[in-house]
């Protein structure tokens, strides 16, 4: 790659080059990780304004005033597709993923660092884009972050859908294209910018996890994108793809002969794959933490990552769980069933890796590997509520309920943060030089971790219940009325948890600058950015090239002088 | 800290726990044939699952603690992992999924596969923004004829679902707001939109189905107990989602005759 060599044999000095338009992928993933930071802030405060409304209808709040249950819907469609795009998807990937990446596999930088630069700042506009919906006439839509037409399709279906509703879109459209741009980067620089000795099978699981995330992000944005042109022409070119004849409100509209399905068909088989783009990168991160912390090789190295790959594969086969209920042909539900289930063998075969790779070890509790813990435990808890809602007949009574809600917060978004958290704790040394609180860490955790079960794990029952989701209110229907205890010990939940978030950020900023300085390898880990200086140099190993001799967890070996080896030690391994 | 983590891990497992297995809140009575069967698939679920549930986040709990650094602990097992181990429980996780979703298949197909026997109640479920509306064929068994141009929500009933009243079949077509059902006798819906999506969701049936402009979806069930069962909207259709809700009164036949009879006698 002689185009990255000679980009980069010179930092730039410049500010602007240096810290803003900057193509070097270390800054580029900290620029990521902000605007998730922020976008989670964002995402976190629509929730509490939901949580308040659901229990507290009439509360006059500061800010906004009493919610009307319009409002209620333009909460809950941004607060969905702020966290799922902005933050599920930004941080792991483009914040851990571009930061450490190019690192683990011992390239001076991403291959395309031009379109890295690109990839972030659309991903920027995307974002400025969709927060633009608040302060359009008739505000952000309502239609859902899944966007269903013809509630999407047309104007007159209620307030929000008409600039805020084509805001929406093309917000997403550009995160699509900013994410396409990422996508191939990765992919690029995983298959080619590999230091010597970095066979694919030595590489890091957080590197395999990132490799498989952008292929998903490949063969699915693209369809979203594709998706997403169409509504825009149905919405504003008078096209039919996705809206029949209706009457709204007595009017008839301009469609026919489209389909709602069709949409709901592209809509999930980016959606499904979406899920995993989210909690792949945190499987990696866990991975990585469980084996650093417990002074353990990774238990089952290949098994993890066929199982990520087969979880990767599979997951482009199983969107149609999404539309049991939906008026799809029943006999393919039957399909759609049956691969469901089969992807949570991989899952399944992860957890039990991990289990084994704490099994026998000597733990440490640093608050990394307090998270990776946590995940584990979300993962399974969110997880198992999966077999239920795969069985299209359980999905007669569960499917568009708080059960649905429940599992997928604690798995994609819980569990996802999780991983985010232990990466964010486990990478600050090497990025910012210094190290975060721990005493501040662990309260950060506790607090985290019961809070976030108490909010999520009562949907399950308030699902099971009939409990519908995306009501304003729980006051028309009276077997709804009955399950308003639920909701309200859930609200104060997830004020407490929300509050505790302060601890974190409060945490962050403060070890940027005042934190004790952080050595090159604090964990004792083993992977190559831990080889190098603190924070790293501009071409990531200051003029070396790294070559690779080892697997990426030598815990623990015996004979050897301590009790890790690092990947590009010389010492040799016994054989396994 | 690995003892906190064991206490805390292990009281959420058991926290959670408590409030299925009471069953503080649980599915609603189920009041159609269905719904056996349906409650049968998921009580047998969520057993299973329990299953795993508490050996997973027990062992969780456990594995922390014992295994935590001490000044004591000895060297770790230095392993890379065990290929028969990973084939056992790969092997074992994928009959029980696949088990699992083998034996609730049956009963999706007796839901869905097959129509509606001859001799069902035949009802018109129409979704609008945000009301639902029944109708019934009347005495000729025929539906008549709706159009698009003719529909009227602000005026409700057969002008909300735009009946036209120039065919011949709409003469004796019976549209009301409250959904009756004979008990034990099997219905044959028709399930529409005239704007958006929505759901058709009766908890207390066992009964989902979404109602999509474009498409007419034939769906049955059976209603075994006489009651009221309260229809609440299960996809987002607008602001109102919220407060579209409806009654399915399932009554004896006579009772349903007669009703049926009233209404019919009332549009003459």
């Amino acid at each position: 790659m002689a185009t990255t060599a000679t980009l980069h044999s010179h930092a730039p000095q410049g500010f602007i080059r240096k810290y803003i338009f900057s193509l070097d992928h270390k800054v580029i993933g900290l620029q990521y990780f902000f605007l998730a930071l922020t976008a989670v802030w964002v995402g976190m405060f629509l929730s509490l304004l939901m949580r308040i409304h659901l229990v507290w209808p009439t509360a006059s709040l500061p800010l906004v005033g009493e919610i009307k249950p319009e409002m209620y819907l333009s909460l809950l469609t941004m607060h969905g597709t702020i966290m799922v795009f902005f933050v599920l998807t930004t941080a792991p990937q483009g914040g851990f993923g571009n930061y450490v990446l190019p690192i683990q596999i011992g390239a001076p930088d991403m291959a395309f660092p031009v379109l890295n630069m690109l990839s972030f700042w659309t991903t920027f506009v995307g974002f400025v884009v969709i927060l633009a919906a608040f302060f359009v006439s008739g505000g952000a839509p309502l239609h859902g972050w899944t966007g269903y037409p013809p509630l999407s399709a047309v104007q007159s279906a209620g307030p929000g859908e008409g600039l805020g509703a084509d805001l929406w879109i093309t917000s997403i459209a550009i995160f699509c294209a900013a994410s396409l741009m990422g996508a191939l980067n990765f992919i690029t620089t995983t298959l080619d910018l590999r230091a010597k000795g970095m066979t694919l099978m030595r590489m890091p699981l957080t590197v395999w996890s990132w490799f498989i995330t952008a292929i998903l992000g490949l063969l699915a944005f693209g369809v979203l994108l594709s998706a997403g042109i169409l509504l825009l022409m149905d919405r504003n070119l008078g096209t039919s793809f996705y809206v029949p004849l209706i009457v709204v409100n007595g009017q008839i509209m301009g469609h026919k002969g489209g389909s709602p399905l069709l949409w709901q068909h592209l809509f999930w088989f980016f959606g499904h794959p979406e899920v995993y783009i989210a909690i792949l990168p945190g499987m990696g991160v866990t991975s990585q933490v469980l084996s650093t912390f417990s002074r353990k090789p990774i238990f089952g190295y290949k098994a993890m990552v066929y199982a990520m790959l087969s979880i990767g594969f599979l997951g482009f086969m199983v969107w149609g769980h999404h539309m049991f209920m939906s008026g799809m042909s029943p006999y393919s539900a039957f399909a759609f069933s049956l691969l469901t289930m089969c992807i949570g063998v991989p899952s399944a075969i992860k957890t039990f890796n991990w289990l084994g790779t704490m099994w026998k070890g000597r733990i440490r509790f640093y608050t990394p590997m307090l998270f990776a813990i946590g995940f584990v435990s979300l993962f399974v808890s969110g997880g198992l509520s999966g077999p239920f809602l795969a069985q299209p007949v359980l999905d007669i009574q569960l499917h568009d309920t708080y059960f649905v809600v429940g599992h997928f917060h604690l798995i994609m978004g819980v569990a996802a943060i999780f991983g985010i958290f232990a990466a964010t704790y486990y990478w600050f040394p090497k990025m910012f030089g210094r190290m975060m609180n721990e005493s501040w860490g662990k309260a950060h955790f506790w607090l985290t971790f019961i809070g976030t079960y108490a909010i999520f794990m009562p949907m399950h029952y308030l699902g099971m219940a009939g409990g519908t989701r995306r009501y304003s209110q729980y006051t028309e229907v009276a077997y709804l009325q009955r399950l308003m205890p639920i909701h309200t010990f859930m609200t104060y939940a997830a004020i407490i948890t929300i509050a505790s978030q302060f601890i974190f950020v409060i945490n962050l900023f403060w070890s940027m600058f005042k934190g004790p300085k952080a050595s090159d390898n604090p964990w004792e880990s083993t992977t190559l950015e831990w080889t190098t200086a603190t924070p790293p140099p501009h071409d990531n190993f200051g003029g070396r090239t790294p070559v690779v001799k080892h697997g990426p967890y030598e815990y623990g070996v015996p004979g050897a002088a301590k009790d890790f080896i690092m990947q590009t030690d010389p010492a040799t391994t016994p054989a396994h | 800290m690995g003892f906190a983590l064991l206490v805390i891990i292990w009281l959420i497992t058991f926290g959670s726990a408590y409030f299925f297995i009471a069953k503080t809140w649980w599915l609603p009575v189920g009041a159609s044939a269905a719904a056996h069967w349906i409650d049968g698939q998921f009580t047998l679920t969520y057993v299973l699952m329990g299953i795993v549930f508490f050996a997973a986040q027990l062992s969780l709990g456990y594995i922390v603690w014992k295994y935590r650094e001490r000044p004591s602990s000895g060297p770790v097992e230095y392993s890379h992992g065990n290929t028969t181990l990973e084939v056992v429980w790969t092997i074992l996780t994928a009959v029980l999924f696949i088990g699992l979703n083998l034996m609730g298949s049956s009963v999706w197909a007796s839901q869905r596969f097959d129509p509606a026997q001859p001799g069902a109640v035949p009802v018109e479920v129409t979704g609008m923004q945000f009301a639902w509306y029944f109708r019934y064929p009347g005495l000729d068994g025929k539906y008549g004829a709706t159009n698009a141009t003719l529909m009227d929500p602000s005026a409700g009933g057969e002008a909300a679902v735009g009946l036209d009243p120039s065919d011949p079949a709409a003469k004796d077509d019976v549209v009301t707001g409250t959904m009756f059902l004979p008990v034990n006798r099997e219905v044959d819906l028709s399930i529409r939109s005239v704007d958006v999506i929505h759901s058709f969701f009766v908890p207390s049936l066992r009964f989902k189905q979404d109602a999509v402009p474009g498409l007419n979806i034939h769906m049955h069930f059976t209603p075994n107990q006489i009651g009221d069962y309260e229809i609440a909207c299960a996809e987002l259709c607008g602001l109102g989602h919220y407060k579209m809700h409806g009654i399915v009164k399932v009554v004896s036949q006579e009772d349903f005759d007669r009703w049926l009879a009233a209404r019919e006698a009332e549009k003459q």
